[in-house]
């Protein structure tokens, strides 16, 4: 209706005059946690966002080197424990790797239909959080609604809601509830029909659109440089998908698209996030039907040693891409271990997509960046 | 039948008989304030509780249900705590502006309540400039937020008072030529003409188009005047936190909080009054029996009535919408509403003198 | 054409806004749809899954026996140092030596309910029990002894 946005390209030129240093932060609505802005403001512009982090630091890499590599997989959980089930995929693909564990094809179905089953939950946290931070207050309700759904299936067959601890290297810690495959299709069920509400509520509204179209752009040089991954990335027309490039677990035998757009704005980020969760429905429709018979867990080593040497995977968490690299001296405990977590990169990028839009656009901006502070942090 | 008339009356003629007519004006004088008060009160409780309630229905929730009968005196307990909290004034405010900034928005929303017809004959002050008097006392409470968020000495207070102040003062225009077109067509400013005018029907229905145009750039423009969701850029939690009263806390922020829900009701109450007959029935032409049913229910009801829908219906925006940027918001009202109100006049206009409504 | 550009922009956005207030408008008057679940008065009904980690627990049997060996596997599996075990030596009616559990200290503060020690042990002695009402005034409550007052060791444990 009015997108005539009119965002500032250079900011430099406008004096120092009517600045406004603003905190935003570490305690203000839209930061979802314990992030700090500093935001200088020219009146309701934005002339630079500077990120203080560190006030969730709880150390988790140093925490890491203390524990055995059976033990240090549940620390994982804590770091963006939206996605959770996927971080420890991600830890314990690489002790896999490392120790050359065979790992039967039921654990890798169901581990990649959790991860499915995840990102979707953190997705639809996501939409809602962010249709909250842009004013509307009621989508939170309605995608929560469905999140509870998944949240249930995780609590029957994990036996946690947040911090699932499913995987250990080998396998999985137990097999799934029996009642696992009929709840997943009731989800699917449910999700494709209420998935039309969002577009009703939040995507087709003109209030919605003009919040977020052409706002908080960023280019695929951009992107590529700021080291953005994941739905971020790919709304700039980057190509990242680990799912695709290299594929871990089953994700080389299910079909699914994955999700590019090229404008590169909120709009775009917001409309990736709500195609994967399509794709990620199409992914578990293949997948529910044919989990194979067999072991839920491979035969490990009491005591788990890596050889010594580096060990990095990587996995596509619901924010991007994670990455565990490991140092390993051959003992039973890493000597050294450093997490590459997509929210830091990706809110690296805010300074460059926010500076010279309104203070309005620079929550579509955080929204659409998905940002989850304790994995920023760690 | 039931009459708020009779009630009125009766006071009146018992008061000037026991004592002389400057005491007994004296003495209506504070009954009227007595009773003004109380329905401050009793508004803000009830419309606080309404809100809550929408809402939760909206969100697929409950809702308060704990304290009383469905949580009916959740907002009493809410009340009562906040009259018990301490009210902070911070160190660097300008003390007196910060503390006389809630009393002056409270004291606009009453002024309001003068002309309003609540029911048959039960009008605190038929002044014949009614409609002029709305619009130009309506217009001070700008001046109540943005003292708040002056003198409060924070930054967000500072920015939410500023939004407030480009709003509201844009939002007036709409608003007031909106009015005007019911203004045009009945040929008077007093609001009991206005009503009496609407005896054979609605101006929602008689004044055929247009009036509906009007009718809902009435409705978009003071939900902005009055700082709601979709425009409460004043407040915008997740932006502000919450804007020009983030510093207030207490009964002064009691004060805020009511002030904006008497406000609510009060454009509500105007909406009602214009476009919606105020408390005349429902009367469909020549149907002569569904009019005399229609006539049985009393006129206080008709008046609640449209108030607490047109009421929903702000609600039913605020739990709806995303919130507009500071530039959109403008936007709208210059590029949108103030041309299509400003063509709207204009075919009002034509419409009156050529007498084509009914 | 500027004109009819603008009406219909004027069209869209209110059929878009129109769209979204019949959504809500739906759930306002289906009051089936509502989903809270009101929880301290429906704890009779309330079903927990059964794998739910809530806290270790030790199961003990009708003659107050249970199945710990006091191996301490769930000691060395556990990452935050929240199971602590005691041992003692029983002496068995043939005049030896056997190693039992004098107590297994379990601090339920410091858990984090990641179930290793219950993967860990080997005669599946402990299990995670689906409670979740764990609040108390004071932090050293939290600090339980699983075992029970002279409980022994089940017989054919080893």
């Amino acid at each position: 209706m009015y997108n005539q946005t009119e965002i500032i390209k250079d900011t430099t030129n406008l004096g120092p005059e009517g600045e406004l240093i603003i905190n935003m932060g570490p305690q203000h609505p839209a930061t979802h946690g314990v992030l700090h802005l500093v935001v200088t403001l020219n009146g309701e512009t934005i002339k630079k966002i500077e990120p203080h982090l560190g006030y969730i630091h709880r150390s988790i890499e140093k925490m890491c080197e203390s524990l055995t590599y059976r033990q240090f997989i549940y620390v994982t959980s804590r770091m963006d424990y939206l996605s959770s089930h996927i971080n420890n995929l991600g830890c314990a693909l690489l002790i896999e790797k490392g120790m050359q564990i065979e790992v039967p094809e039921r654990a890798k179905y169901i581990r990649v239909i959790l991860s499915e089953l995840t990102r979707i939950a953190s997705h639809e946290l996501w939409l809602g959080a962010m249709a909250m931070d842009l004013g509307a207050f009621t989508p939170f309700f309605y995608t929560f609604r469905e999140r509870e759904m998944i949240t249930e299936i995780m609590e029957e067959t994990c036996g946690a809601r947040l911090t699932m601890n499913y995987i250990v290297p080998g396998g999985l810690m137990y097999d799934i509830h029996p009642d696992f495959q009929k709840k997943v299709k009731a989800f699917i069920k449910q999700f494709k029909e209420k998935v039309t509400e969002f577009e009703d509520l939040v995507t087709n509204n003109i209030i919605f659109q003009s919040r977020t179209k052409g706002i908080g752009i960023l280019t695929a040089e951009d992107a590529i440089s700021f080291g953005c991954t994941g739905p971020v990335a790919r709304a700039s027309g980057v190509s990242c998908d680990i799912r695709k490039l290299y594929p871990y677990d089953v994700y080389d035998k299910v079909e699914f698209d994955e999700v590019i757009e090229t404008a590169g704005d909120s709009f775009a980020r917001y409309i990736v996030r709500v195609k994967e969760m399509n794709q990620s429905i199409r992914i578990i429709e293949q997948l529910i039907d044919c989990i194979p018979e067999g072991d839920f867990v491979g035969k490990t080593k009491n005591v788990l040693k890596l050889p010594k040497g580096e060990f990095y995977t990587r996995v596509e968490t619901a924010r991007g891409e994670l990455g565990v690299f490991v140092v390993s001296e051959g003992g039973a405990n890493p000597y050294r271990i450093k997490f590459r977590s997509p929210g830091f990169s990706n809110l690296s990028a805010l300074n460059h997509m926010a500076a010279g839009s309104k203070i309005g656009d620079l929550m579509a901006t955080m929204g659409t960046l998905d940002l989850v502070i304790p994995d920023i942090d760690r | 039948m039931f009459s708020l008339e009779g009630i009125t009356t009766a006071v009146q003629d018992w008061l000037f008989i026991k004592f002389n007519p400057t005491l007994a004006l004296a003495m209506e004088c504070i009954i009227v304030i007595l009773l003004a008060i109380t329905l401050f009160a009793g508004l803000g409780l009830v419309l606080v509780l309404m809100e809550r309630k929408v809402a939760a229905r909206i969100q697929i929730r409950l809702g308060p249900n704990r304290v009383g009968p469905g949580g009916m005196f959740q907002t009493v307990a809410d009340t009562l705590k906040l009259i018990m909290k301490e009210g902070l004034t911070p160190d660097s405010a300008d003390k007196f502006l910060f503390n006389l900034a809630p009393f002056i928005v409270m004291m606009v929303a009453m002024l309001l309540l003068a002309p309003i017809a609540f029911a048959k004959n039960f009008q605190i002050w038929d002044i014949n400039i009614g409609v002029l008097y709305i619009s130009a006392i309506s217009s001070l409470s700008v001046i109540g937020i943005l003292m708040a968020g002056w003198a409060s000495n924070n930054k967000y207070s500072l920015l939410g008072a500023m939004r407030s102040g480009a709003q509201i003062v844009s939002y007036e225009l709409s608003a007031g030529l909106a009015v005007l077109t019911i203004v045009v067509l009945t040929g008077s400013l007093q609001l009991s003409e206005i009503i009496a005018a609407q005896q054979n029907g609605w101006w929602i229905f008689k004044g055929h188009i247009p009036a509906v145009i009007a009718f809902v750039i009435f409705i978009i423009a003071v939900t902005a005047e009055t700082n709601r969701a979709p425009f409460d850029l004043a407040e915008a939690e997740s932006e502000l936190t919450a804007g020009f009263h983030t510093e207030y806390s207490g009964m002064k922020f009691a004060l805020f909080f009511l002030a904006e829900y008497i406000n609510i009701f009060i454009v509500c109450a105007i909406g009602a009054t214009l476009f919606l007959g105020g408390w005349m029935p429902l009367h469909i032409g020549s149907w002569e029996a569904f009019n005399h049913i229609m006539d049985y229910i009393p006129s206080s009801v008709w008046f609640m009535g449209k108030t607490f829908f047109l009421i929903f219906v702000i609600m039913w925006f605020r739990w709806t919408f995303p919130r507009l940027r500071i530039d959109q918001l403008l936007n709208l009202e210059w590029k949108y509403l103030l041309p299509i109100s400003l063509l709207n006049l204009l075919l009002v206009a034509v419409i009156a003198i050529l007498g084509w409504h009914f | 054409m500027f004109l009819k550009e603008y009406i219909s922009d004027v069209y869209n956005g209110v059929t878009s806004l129109l769209k979204g207030m019949r959504k809500t408008g739906y759930y306002f008057l289906h009051p089936k749809e509502i989903i809270t679940e009101q929880y301290p008065d429906n704890r009779a009904t309330l079903v927990l899954a059964e794998r739910f980690k809530g806290e270790v627990v030790m199961p003990h049997d009708a003659n107050n026996e249970h199945a710990c060996t006091g191996c301490t596997a769930c000691e060395i599996a556990c990452p935050n140092g929240t199971i602590k075990v005691v041992t003692k030596f029983d002496i068995t009616p043939e005049g030896k030596k056997k190693k039992a559990i004098d107590a297994l200290v379990y601090h339920l503060e410091l858990c984090t309910m990641c179930n290793l020690c219950v993967v860990a042990c080997p005669s599946d002695a402990i299990k995670m029990a689906p409670t979740f009402e764990h609040s108390v005034f004071d932090r050293s409550k939290l600090t339980k002894i699983l075992n029970k007052p002279a409980s022994k060791i089940r017989e054919g444990i080893e």
